[in-house]
């Protein structure tokens, strides 16, 4: 049985990384978090654009971003920073937080603790401490069901859907065969082939799901004047040979592999479904991934045409292009080249072997491009503009 | 060496992965059963059919359904938005 090198949490859950995140509940304590995790090697933090003067379902997206970040299983503890007048107050964020994971948590709120500088002490020497807890954790084995796995594509080009994304859909299987979770994402992506992503749900209540959250979304964009399926293929599409909206939705797709759809999860809920599940994210990658981390992925495999760098503050994302003129070109930011899917036949099989040892190393600790550059660049879903 | 690729065995095209002149042979490799040339010139990327397709017929690829051939459609033909229509979910029925 193939095993990758993971940390055990005392909620249960394995990560592959042993962050500690210092978290910001809101913008306004945004460059204070980021001065903190400047002070403690290792810290991680993130921009946090949202948290307070939105409407009450986006501020909930930012809370479960928020929640789902300092839970996942990649993180050790978690610092976290609010001002104190913002929406998404420290009580709501630690309530958040508690019901998700028990790991290792302070908390600061710049009002009180008296400004910045005030608070950029305490907290790094609470990092700090985290920081030096968090090096006697040990790696150990487990086995790769423990892993939850995000997919994703974007600067697509047609070698996306003939390399890249089934050669995603590869590992997928292979998690999924393996007892673990596989995550398709990106609903935008599905609009055009959702009935056909329905088929394979494994309930009647997974198929309506399906179809509930293509439609919700098509709704959502509607009121602002967009028709999805409309100028749908691009003629950018068509000029690189796409007839059809299905067909580009099917290329999207493949990354979710063969198997039943076992659970549809909204943005950035906890998954806690083995199999291949579907979480209701956008098109844009990295708010997109924001939702799979979140919702626990240790790991996120992202397929790309043109060639994209984006990262991840606390997962590792391997960037993977079938495009080998892009490979050669951003060799920098590709992990892995799917090239020969399109000009080697019948090497799939091999390719994909290859595709999964790479993903259970990057598991076992090595680094992929994005955060070999540190590269952590992430947003939070929202559908309303700010209050 | 092949100048296209099949996704799925079941799949009614082929995909260009260098541009094919007309009368060309057509090579996507062992899944290929018996030799054709393209009808015409099929750019890099794009789908070439390789059987005949009657109009009405869905056109497979990715072992799905991508659309409708609008009309009859010769194996080795070009196949895109001028000889393929999109079927697409009535929303308002569902």
């Amino acid at each position: 049985m193939q095993t990758f090198l993971g940390y055990k949490r005392p909620d249960g859950r394995v990560g592959i990384r042993n962050h500690v995140l210092i978290l910001p509940a809101s913008v306004c304590a945004s460059d204070t978090a980021r001065i903190v995790a400047g002070q403690v090697e290792g810290a991680v933090t993130f921009n946090n654009q949202n948290g307070c003067s939105q409407v009450a379902p986006d501020q909930q997206l930012t809370m479960d971003v928020m929640a789902g970040y300092a839970a996942n299983p990649n993180v050790y503890g978690t610092v976290v920073i609010s001002l104190g007048c913002e929406n998404c107050q420290m009580d709501l964020v630690v309530e958040a937080i508690r019901q998700r994971t028990c790991k290792p948590m302070e908390t600061f709120i710049i009002q009180q603790e008296g400004g910045t500088l005030k608070t950029i002490e305490k907290a790094v020497r609470a990092a700090r401490a985290m920081q030096q807890e968090a090096g006697l954790i040990q790696r150990e084995a487990f086995p790769l069901s423990e892993l939850i796995v995000g997919t994703e594509c974007g600067g697509s080009d047609p070698t996306s859907g003939l390399a890249a994304n089934p050669l995603i859909g590869e590992l997928s299987d292979r998690i999924v065969d393996a007892g673990g979770t596989a995550i398709l994402s990106e609903t935008t992506e599905f609009i055009g082939a959702e009935h056909i992503l329905a088929r394979r749900a494994a309930t009647p209540q997974v198929r309506e799901r399906i179809l509930d959250i293509v439609h919700r979304y098509e709704k959502a964009l509607r009121l602002v004047g967009e028709e999805v399926r409309e100028g749908n293929p691009s003629p950018g599409n068509k000029a690189g040979g796409i007839t059809t909206l299905e067909e580009k939705s099917l290329g999207c797709i493949h990354k979710g592999g063969h198997r039943p759809v076992m659970a549809v999860y909204d943005y950035a809920k906890q998954i806690d479904t083995r199999g291949l599940v579907i979480m209701d994210t956008p098109g844009n990658d990295p708010s997109s991934v924001a939702g799979m981390v979140a919702g626990g992925c240790q790991l996120v495999v992202f397929s790309t045409g043109r060639g994209t760098p984006t990262g991840n503050p606390i997962v590792p994302v391997i960037k993977v292009t079938g495009n080998r003129q892009t490979y050669a070109a951003m060799l920098d930011n590709m992990d892995f080249d799917a090239s020969p899917v399109i000009y080697e036949p019948g090497c799939m099989d091999r390719l994909a072997g290859e595709f999964l040892d790479l993903a259970v190393a990057t598991a076992n600790g090595r680094k992929t491009k994005a955060e070999a550059l540190g590269f952590t660049e992430m947003a939070i879903a929202r559908v309303c503009n700010y209050v | 060496m092949s100048n296209a690729i099949i996704i799925s065995p079941a799949d009614d095209v082929a995909v260009a992965i260098e541009p094919i002149a007309a009368g060309e042979a057509v090579d996507y490799g062992p899944a290929q059963a018996e030799a054709f040339c393209a009808r015409e010139d099929i750019p890099i990327y794009h789908k070439v059919a390789v059987r005949d397709l009657a109009a009405g017929q869905k056109i497979c690829k990715y072992g799905e359904h991508i659309g409708e051939a609008l009309y009859d459609i010769a194996r080795g033909s070009h196949v895109h938005v001028h000889n393929v229509g999109s079927v697409r979910e009535d929303l308002d029925n569902k």
